[in-house]
């Protein structure tokens, strides 16, 4: 069912090369310092990484779902939050190119080739997280302009980002008054607030977002007005499958070539640990849980890119694949610094990093809870 | 799934409509009484579901391994006994596909054209289960015939079974390179059968002790050469467990869902259907996810055997992890489906009990899930 094609393969390949030779080195540095990674912006931008969904005229390769899955798997093996960016870049112009207006295609594309290219995707606020449909950022309609008032918390990539995805409120109570409009990161009024002190996931420019009576074009609402939470539920809650889910899948397959490797070196009782059945078996369960997490994504993958499955199905399937990708990278995670012990607890190795960056996947996009909720409710209805 | 073919579509809701209309009002009677149903075994053969991998000549329909998966999944569904006697049945004929030369698949061919033929799979011993390399039922050649000495143990569709597909040592000295597969016939003189084993679930799917007293069988029947018997296992005979064992336990795995989400919307608790409560929705969703994870590993391994585009070590590792992890999810899901359905559920009246009994026996046969880890950890650590 996953026959990848000719041009994936050759993706693929060009996206290991990336990692081994520009992400991976720099990856215990950036956790450490929890910088923004300019360098990483200037790979992704080289190698047109950033624009991957977008159609060829607009300097992209038309990235389905399975590509995109490929893109983050690899590169996320090499450094969880090395994708991130990419990610929320992804999910932003995929909106824009299945909502946005000819014209606002033209200009925001254009826009972005002025800077990072990089985009934010603004939902999440201090008040709601799982609970997105009550969010109270107020867009009201002053002449030309929007006055946008209030903060959005936890934003990916927000840090650095040219142009802001937010998620507002123009209308009435819960999902029906809420509308997408663009804000540019220049926009008067506009404010990148506290950076969070993460437990991982660094160098993620996960940041609070501030609006204070900010003025934003009308002409930057993103299609219908009150219409915004459908582009959250049609559009964009379908990137967990590629984004979280494999983020969550190559940090967990980072951390078992890790420690196939480890357990073939270390030496205990005069022989090395890989030997022993109680290390086989712990390394066999992991593949298999990996295997399973893959299988799971690429299935989502070919469903979406073929179109072949309901509405409901598919929603289902990323869900799905969002939660247990995340929960299986935890337990491979917390399983890889088990079997490196004391060392593997330390720092001068990558595997205590992958579990810390693995706790967030459980979390952001929708946390694991939420997902069980849709699943239910679809499987309920 | 939707990369199947219009015509693997069309059999899985020809089985699936065979197993509502025809398996289930008998599912619980077959468990209860450990009968061999024969009216059902008789179904299968009038629909074709005995000679699925034969050609269309011979009544089959040239199944690939998916199709297999299918076949047995919607079979499990409902009654994973019967699905078994599919399962050895088939486990014969596609390694004599495989395996067989011409004038052997002509000859067994033909004897399987009638359609009612059951087969068997035959390996185990009793001192020779996971350690299967170590079996020690001989073969020796005498003149036109191999004389067969030996006992084989947890032999599923033994006895009811026609035709068995048998590895023995024709060169002891060798042990594992020394064995070869043959097929033996029911009925052979020296080959008789001896304990039924009363098991826990799977019941209705007798599994038989096979003894073979200088049993003489024709020197034609054996598949490949002397000494490839190994080779044939593991080439050909260790890709059934994704159709076999894995597709099993996804097929229990699903059955006992479907009840149990259906069971949740009508089981009024507190004044509201349980399915109401979030702790019953988040338990219904788990086992959803570890069924469309099982089923999502099982096509995706056997789209790898279909298309012929892995390696060999790729495809053995992928086969093992899905039928380890299917029939450790199957557990875990029927376990959690007789949870919901709370003293009910532990009823006779209710199926998820009997679901819950099948499911722990995929977890030990067809490889058990330990020697499924072997296998898997030695593909991913290599020589050390």
């Amino acid at each position: 069912m996953i026959q990848l094609t000719e041009e994936q393969n050759m993706i693929r390949d060009m996206v290991k090369k990336i990692a081994k030779d520009k992400i991976a080195p720099r990856s215990a540095q950036i956790d450490e310092t929890d910088e923004f990674p300019m360098d990483y912006v200037k790979v992704y931008k080289e190698n047109q990484l950033f624009k991957m969904v977008l159609p060829e005229r607009f300097g992209g390769i038309n990235a389905n779902t399975t590509t995109l899955c490929l893109i983050v798997e690899e590169l996320a093996r090499a450094y969880a939050s090395a994708p991130q960016m990419l990610v929320t870049t992804g999910a932003v112009l995929q909106i824009l190119l299945k909502a946005a207006t000819d014209a606002q295609q033209e200009r925001f594309f254009k826009r972005l080739e002025e800077g990072t290219q990089i985009c934010s995707f603004a939902l999440t606020e201090p008040n709601f997280g799982s609970d997105a449909g009550s969010l109270q950022t107020k867009a009201v309609v002053d002449g030309d302009h929007y006055i946008v008032n209030g903060s959005k918390a936890f934003i990916t990539s927000g840090e650095a980002a040219e142009l802001h995805l937010v998620f507002v409120r123009t209308g009435g109570e819960r999902a029906k008054g809420i509308s997408v409009i663009m804000i540019d990161k220049d926009t008067q009024g506009f404010r990148v607030g506290k950076k969070e002190h993460k437990m991982g996931f660094n160098g993620t420019g996960t940041v609070e977002l501030i609006f204070e009576d900010a003025r934003v074009p009308k002409d930057n609402l993103v299609g219908e007005e009150n219409k915004g939470w459908n582009l959250l539920t049609d559009i964009a809650n379908m990137m967990r499958a590629w984004g979280a889910g494999c983020t969550a899948l190559g940090n967990a397959q980072g951390a078992l070539d890790y420690v196939v490797d480890y357990a073939k070196q270390r030496f205990q009782f005069g022989k090395p640990i890989a030997s022993f059945q109680a290390i086989q078996f712990m390394l066999a369960d992991m593949a298999i849980l990996l295997e399973s997490a893959r299988s799971l994504i690429y299935r989502t993958a070919y469903a979406m890119d073929t179109d072949g499955e309901s509405f409901n199905d598919i929603e289902t399937l990323v869900c799905m694949s969002k939660a247990y990708a995340a929960d299986v990278g935890m337990k491979v995670t917390t399983d890889a610094v088990q079997i490196m012990g004391g060392y593997g607890y330390t720092k001068e190795y990558p595997v205590e990093r992958r579990m810390r960056d693995a706790k967030s996947v459980q979390i952001y996009d929708g946390s694991n809870q939420i997902q069980r909720v849709v699943i239910a409710r679809n499987m309920l209805r | 799934m939707n990369h199947f073919t219009e015509e693997q579509r069309m059999i899985q809701q020809m089985v699936r409509k065979l197993a509502k209309e025809k398996i289930t009002p008998r599912a619980a009677e077959i468990d209860e009484t450990d009968e061999f149903p024969w009216d059902i075994v008789r179904m299968f053969g009038e629909h074709g579901l005995l000679n699925l991998v034969l050609p269309e000549e011979y009544g089959g329909v040239n199944a690939n391994n998916t199709t297999l998966c299918i076949v047995i999944e919607e079979l499990s569904k409902v009654s994973a006994a019967c699905a078994l006697t599919v399962f050895t049945t088939q486990a014969l004929t596609n390694v004599l596909v495989r395996g067989g030369s011409d004038e052997q698949k002509k000859k067994f061919f033909a004897k399987f054209a009638s359609g009612d033929k059951i087969c068997a799979f035959v390996l185990t011993e009793p001192n020779a289960g996971s350690d299967a390399g170590s079996i020690q039922t001989k073969a020796i050649l005498d003149g036109d015939n191999y004389i067969f000495n030996g006992n084989k143990v947890f032999i599923t569709t033994g006895e009811v079974a026609d035709f068995y597909l048998v590895f023995a040592l024709t060169q002891p000295e060798k042990r594992a390179k020394g064995m070869s597969a043959f097929i033996v016939e029911k009925g052979t003189p020296g080959f008789s059968f001896g304990k039924k084993e009363n098991k826990m679930g799977l019941r209705g799917s007798p599994t038989v002790e096979l003894i073979f007293e200088d049993a003489r069988v024709p020197k034609e029947n054996i598949l490949g050469k002397e000494g490839q018997g190994w080779k044939m296992l593991t080439e050909y005979g260790n890709l059934m467990r994704t159709w076999g064992a894995a597709s099993t336990s996804l097929g229990i795995a699903e059955g006992a869902l479907d009840y149990a989400t259906e069971y949740a919307k009508q089981r009024m608790q507190f004044g509201k259907s349980i399915a109401s409560f979030q702790a019953i929705q988040f338990m219904l969703a788990d086992m959803a996810i570890l069924t469309e994870a099982s089923r999502s590993l099982i096509y995706r391994a056997s789209s790898m055997i279909d298309s012929g585009t892995e390696q060999q070590s790729k495809i053995e590792l992928m086969v093992s992890m899905a039928k380890c992890f299917t029939t450790d999810a199957a557990m875990k899901v029927t376990t959690d489906a007789v949870q919901i359905l709370g003293a009910y559920g532990y009823t006779k009246d209710y199926p998820v009990e009997r679901m819950m009994r099948d499911a722990k026996g995929v977890q030990i046969f067809d490889g058990t899930n330990q020697i499924q880890r072997v296998i898997i950890s030695r593909n991913l650590i290599g020589k050390i």
